[in-house]
């Protein structure tokens, strides 16, 4: 075994400090409500990792309920045709629901029902934090409601019956653009009016301290199982992992196993794919970090798509994964710091790259994870013919079917 | 009802809290349905009883606010009114309303200042002659960068049912001018009936500062407004009032139906 593979002996990486803030960014800016709240999140979130029992658990259900580890396979044909040495595929999309949302969703309902919390309720966009929610719940025997907004209820209906099907309540949200970020306000809104008795499951890097962290906690897993999978097949570590990113939650749990266990120097390049919709020159995006100001939304400071009064902009992505307006605030400080690259990958080249998939490899990717995948033509010219790149294939794109055939895919 | 000497100052909001009976503390949101209506309204509520005024600012993400006072921002919000507009709002009704009317706190989420700059915003609002701030997802501990820049406005925090001995004690020592007691879990508007545990609560929050206590969240009628004028120093009342801001008129017997209910509570 390569030693480049073993985490150093030095500390690289360590954020957040305990207010939550990565840098200037996270922190906790919520209604009093909900503060104590979250301090009681916190601390039952920390006294549960601490806890052998807990995280036993919590490894049972990832490798007997959810199918870990998935794969790590390698697309021969794929790198071919861009150009590449060789691509790695890590297939959360083979995860059971779909995605990786489901590791985040069974820590967060093990971490409720520890609370002595029956209630869960969540947010959702393309509606697979939903559906993982609703299956832990049911999994759990909780009581489960997820909001989502109309404009999302329409473009993915099947999660939608899903969701019903697995015992939840789906509670449609219509203000704003009836979108993801009116979802998080809609939640967010119930959990402070229902604080006492429901669990927030909260399903991806944002949201207030302890929320970024508790999700990177439980996402993690997919960087430590790349690092692991990658020996004895590779030489040297790859130079570059890419993930997609919403609000950035495969993102930052491929990348943070190699912040902390990867020194600076063999660290490959870690780039983070985001929604560039219609053109970043247009109005209609979801590239926070591209575009966006610093601000406050969902009560942390991050990267935000904004106007020149603070309000929230909307976001628009083909992926309703996407189109958030603002970006896990670890992402902002990573950015930053210049440790991992943003980019911004438009509606076009998604398609163009969920179609590649699907042709040279068949395997069918959620349109959110082909914004990664649409990265590989584009590094290939600076990475080189002999590159190693891994990509997070962070869900498949079996809800994405009605949105690809009214896009023109797979037309006669 | 012991009276505390410290509480009231001769400036600021805690001007606006009579020694002797509660305050009625007025909202109303800033721009709706118009400019010209808001400033009529503003002036209306002055007029017929409110010893404060709060300020709503407009925002796109009101994250604490129920339906009504969601809906009167976003009207606002289409015409343009922000945080600058709100600001220069009230330096119109503050100039033309003079000495002895009701001091002014803006209500505005956090992120309009952070977007403006807390210097800015700051010099902004003491050139406007306003009293003081709120900001609903700003907790003490968030405050930092808006109180360095905050000297002469007080900075209102919020207390909840679900707030620790402990955050009682945090939240107390960090406000001034009053804390503002949410009297139930959940968003802004109006409810049928108040919590029982109401009485408790500002009991808990009275014995943690020195300033006033106002109850706001869900009073919508003037029976409440004396049951609560009872127990604490102030009676916030927002969704009822903004529910009829398209006719000032209506502000002003309104909000004097609810002064007189204030001011007759005790007696």
């Amino acid at each position: 075994m390569s030693d480049v593979f073993l985490p150093s002996a030095e500390m690289a990486y360590s954020s957040p400090d305990a207010q939550g803030f990565f840098g200037p960014y996270g922190g906790t800016f919520v209604p009093e409500t909900v503060v104590p709240a979250l301090a009681e999140l916190d601390e039952a979130f920390q006294t549960a990792l601490a806890d052998p029992g807990f995280v036993a658990e919590f490894g049972s259900l990832l490798q007997d309920y959810v199918g870990r580890p998935s794969p790590l396979y390698r697309a021969d044909r794929l790198a071919a045709k861009v150009g590449l040495g060789r691509v790695y595929l890590k297939r959360e999309d083979l995860n059971h629901t779909g995605a990786h949302k489901i590791n985040n969703t069974i820590g967060q309902c093990l971490l409720a029902r520890r609370m002595g919390k029956h209630r869960v309720i969540a947010e959702t966009g393309a509606g697979q934090h939903g559906v993982a929610t609703a299956t832990a719940a049911a999994l759990m025997g909780m009581e489960c409601s997820i909001f989502m907004g109309t404009e999302d209820i329409r473009r993915q209906s099947l999660n939608v019956y899903k969701m019903r099907l697995l015992g939840a309540e789906v509670v449609p949200v219509a203000e704003g653009t009836g979108t993801l970020a009116d979802a998080v306000t809609a939640a967010l809104r119930h959990w402070v009016e229902r604080v006492g008795d429901t669990f927030y499951v909260l399903g991806s890097a944002v949201g207030p301290h302890p929320y970024p962290m508790i999700v990177r906690e439980f996402q993690k897993v997919i960087g430590e199982e790349t690092l692991v999978q990658l020996q004895g097949r590779e030489e040297r570590l790859p130079d570059a992992v890419i993930a997609c990113i919403g609000g950035g939650s495969n993102a930052i749990g491929m990348f943070y196993p190699f912040l902390r266990d990867v020194p600076a120097d063999k660290r490959p390049l870690l780039i983070g794919a985001e929604a560039a919709g219609l053109g970043i020159e247009t109005d209609k995006h979801g590239a926070a970090l591209t575009k966006g100001v610093p601000g406050v939304l969902h009560g942390f400071y991050s990267y935000l798509l904004q106007d020149d009064a603070g309000n929230p902009l909307e976001a628009y992505s083909i992926s309703a994964g996407l189109d958030y307006p603002g970006v896990g605030p670890e992402h902002s400080y990573l950015k930053d710091e210049g440790l991992v690259r943003y980019e911004a990958v438009t509606d076009t080249e998604a398609l163009a790259a969920f179609a590649l998939l699907t042709q040279t490899e068949g395997i069918i990717p959620a349109i959110e994870s082909s914004h990664a995948l649409a990265l590989l033509p584009r590094l290939a010219p600076e990475l080189g013919p002999d590159a190693v790149v891994v990509v997070n294939v962070s869900g498949r794109g079996d809800k994405d079917m009605d949105i690809v055939r009214e896009a023109g895919l797979g037309a006669e | 009802m012991p009276s505390d000497p410290g509480r009231t100052e001769a400036t600021g909001l805690g001007r606006g809290f009579p020694a002797d009976r509660a305050a009625l503390v007025v909202y109303l949101m800033a721009g709706y349905p118009d400019r010209a209506t808001s400033l009529e309204s503003l002036r209306a509520a002055a007029r017929s009883g409110a010893d404060v005024i709060e300020l709503g600012v407009p925002y796109g993400n009101p994250l604490a606010d129920g339906p009504v006072i969601a809906e009167a921002a976003a009207v606002a919000r289409e015409a343009g009114f922000g945080l600058a507009e709100s600001i220069d709002l009230a330096a119109e009704f503050i100039a033309g309303a003079g000495a002895g009317a009701p001091p002014v706190a803006l209500m505005t989420y956090l992120n309009p200042l952070m977007r403006m700059g807390p210097p800015r915003a700051a010099a902004a609002m003491r050139e406007a002659g306003i009293a003081g701030v709120i900001v609903p997802d700003m907790p003490p501990e968030a405050a930092r960068p808006w109180l360095a820049a905050a000297s002469g406005i007080d900075t209102v925090f919020l207390v909840a049912p679900t707030s620790t001995p402990g955050r009682l004690a945090t939240v107390g020592a960090a406000a001034s001018g009053f804390v503002y007691c949410v009297s139930t879990t959940g968003v802004t508007g109006e409810r049928s009936e108040l919590p029982a545990e109401l009485d408790a609560l500002v009991r808990k929050v009275r014995a943690r500062t020195t300033l006033p206590v106002a109850v706001g969240f869900g009073i919508s009628e003037p029976a409440q407004a004396s049951a609560v004028a009872r127990i604490a120093d102030g009676v916030v009342v927002g969704s009822a009032v903004v529910r009829r801001q398209e006719d000032p008129d209506a502000v002003g017997e309104f909000v004097g139906w609810l002064a007189a209910a204030v001011r007759s509570a005790r007696t």
